[in-house]
């Protein structure tokens, strides 16, 4: 308790305002002892009868000194309120009026998503342009980082090139599915999405332009993991070239004969990727068959078997 | 599972000798729902609702009367899995059909069980797909599913629930498994 009442009052004389320990100390005691508030619940309580009381604006008070500034992959804990150096990397469709921008963030070390509300009044971000983002509070949804932008929060561009770096990440497993979707697909020419049965989900039916691509599962009988290889990626791996594929495809009067090469060459085999994870999925930069030697392996394991028996 | 807080998460396909898989018959299901998956939980303690299996294809049949429904016995190291495969699972059955025993086969299925009138418990794996793949494919599977069984052997005796359920319904004789692992990794030595 008496660490609390430090604290705010610490607080306070940073802003210039004396208040009596004594009182704060009557207050919490108060609550904590004899309502039986939660600590927590008692130091927000007292914090903001005092700034009513000495007409500080919440704003104010609450406008944390200078967030440390952190690296987009560092970002691990929820609630956070940090400064980022970033590029935008990409800016996504918003779906509803209060939020005014999202998107995904970069600096060198990784990507983050970004929220930016509408009523924080914050001037719009561009694509491809950098900017230091003061104030932004980290949130933790579905197993997944991201910053939102608030009232308190500050845009400054800086003429700086921000390189985006990517963490880079291996996984080692069989391939056991390849999704639809794969192969030889159509996109839509005004917004690249994958086309469904020649129409795009947002401008309808539309010419599409060809495309490769690997949407696999791979799995290494503990973890589950998707990856995501695209043309130039497939196209190496497979040896079919773009090209090839649509000759195959219009010989056999049927897109789906490249998805069932690729299949054949690839479900049940035990591969090793790198890449950068994105989502859930890994996006590939390569693939390699699994051909670490397995004697040092059976070695290990008998071993092992042996020892505790 | 890191992300399953996120609705739908796809099952791990499991790695299990045919020996064990042969011995499992305790089923599990999650939820009462008619769509909430239902596993398999083996006698190491693997709860699988899907394994991934490498092997040998020594038979195959179609028993299939009015559609073509395809059999196969695949042998590992310890024993025999059957595998099958019919409409619902065309690409499969095509392998099958196509492939010409003896042959090195990759299957991805799922773990169904089958309750015989003198009331024993036979397991069988409904392929979801089939592939034909090499010699060094199946040893690494051999050596990755020594691995994993080690691991679920070596857990046995924690607090896991799926442990606890498979060492309660089985009483696992884990020297008999460990074993089993052995047997399969010394038969890899000799090639």
């Amino acid at each position: 308790m008496n660490e609390i009442t430090k604290q705010i009052e610490a607080r306070f004389l940073e802003l210039g305002v004396k208040v009596e320990t004594g009182e704060i100390d009557t207050m919490l005691d108060q609550l904590i002892n004899k309502f039986k508030v939660p600590a927590e619940e008692a130091r927000r309580n007292v914090t903001n009868h005092f700034l009513k009381k000495h007409n500080i604006p919440k704003t104010e008070f609450f406008t944390p000194r200078a967030a440390p500034q952190v690296k987009a992959a560092d970002i691990k804990e929820d609630g956070k309120w940090i400064t980022l150096r970033c590029k935008v990397v990409q800016l996504w469709e918003t779906n509803h009026e209060s939020l005014s921008q999202n998107g995904l963030l970069g600096d060198e070390s990784g990507t983050i998503a970004f929220k930016k509300w509408t009523k924080a009044n914050l001037p719009q971000v561009e694509e491809g342009k950098n900017y230091i983002f003061k104030n932004v509070a980290t949130s933790l949804w579905q197993g997944r980082f991201s910053v939102s932008l608030n009232k308190t929060s500050e845009i400054i561009p800086i003429t700086e090139d921000i390189k985006v770096g990517k963490t880079l990440v291996e996984f080692h497993g069989a391939i056991v599915d390849i999704q639809s979707g794969s192969g030889l697909i159509k996109r839509c020419p005004e917004c690249n999405r994958a086309l469904i049965k020649g129409a795009c989900g947002e401008h309808g039916k539309v010419d599409g332009i060809y495309d490769l691509r690997v949407k696999a599962v791979m799995d290494d009988g503990e973890k589950v993991q998707d990856i995501l290889m695209n043309r130039e990626v497939t196209e190496a791996f497979t040896g079919i070239t773009l090209d090839k594929a649509k000759e195959m495809a219009t010989e056999a009067l049927d897109q789906a004969v490249v998805l069932d090469v690729i299949k054949s060459r690839l479900v049940g085999r035990y591969y090793v990727v790198t890449g950068a994870k994105l989502d859930r999925f890994i996006l590939v930069d390569t693939i390699k068959q699994d051909v670490k030697p397995i004697e040092e392996d059976i070695k290990r394991i008998l071993a092992a078997t042996a020892v505790e028996a | 599972m890191a992300d399953s807080s996120s609705g739908f998460v796809r099952e791990i396909a499991h790695r299990i000798f045919a020996a064990e898989l042969k011995e499992s018959n305790l089923q599990a299901k999650e939820g009462h729902d008619q769509y909430s998956p239902s596993y398999l939980i083996t006698p190491t303690g693997a709860k699988a609702n899907r394994v991934f299996i490498v092997g040998t294809l020594t038979e195959k049949e179609d028993i299939g009367t009015d559609s073509e429904f395809w059999r196969g016995r695949i042998v590992d190291p310890t024993g025999a899995f059957f595998v099958s495969a019919g409409q619902y699972q065309p690409e499969a059955a095509q392998v099958l059909a196509r492939s010409a025993p003896p042959e090195f086969l990759a299957v991805i299925g799922k773990p169904t069980t089958f309750t015989t009138k003198e009331g024993n418990v036979l397991v069988s794996i409904r392929a979801e797909s089939m592939h034909v793949v090499d010699g060094a494919t199946r040893d690494r599977w051999v050596v990755e599913t020594a691995d994993l069984t080690a691991k679920r052997l070596s857990k046995l005796n924690g607090t896991e629930p799926d442990a606890v359920k498979a060492k309660e319904h089985y009483s696992t004789n884990v020297e008999q498994y460990k074993a089993m692992v052995a047997m399969a990794l010394e038969s890899m030595k000799v090639r």
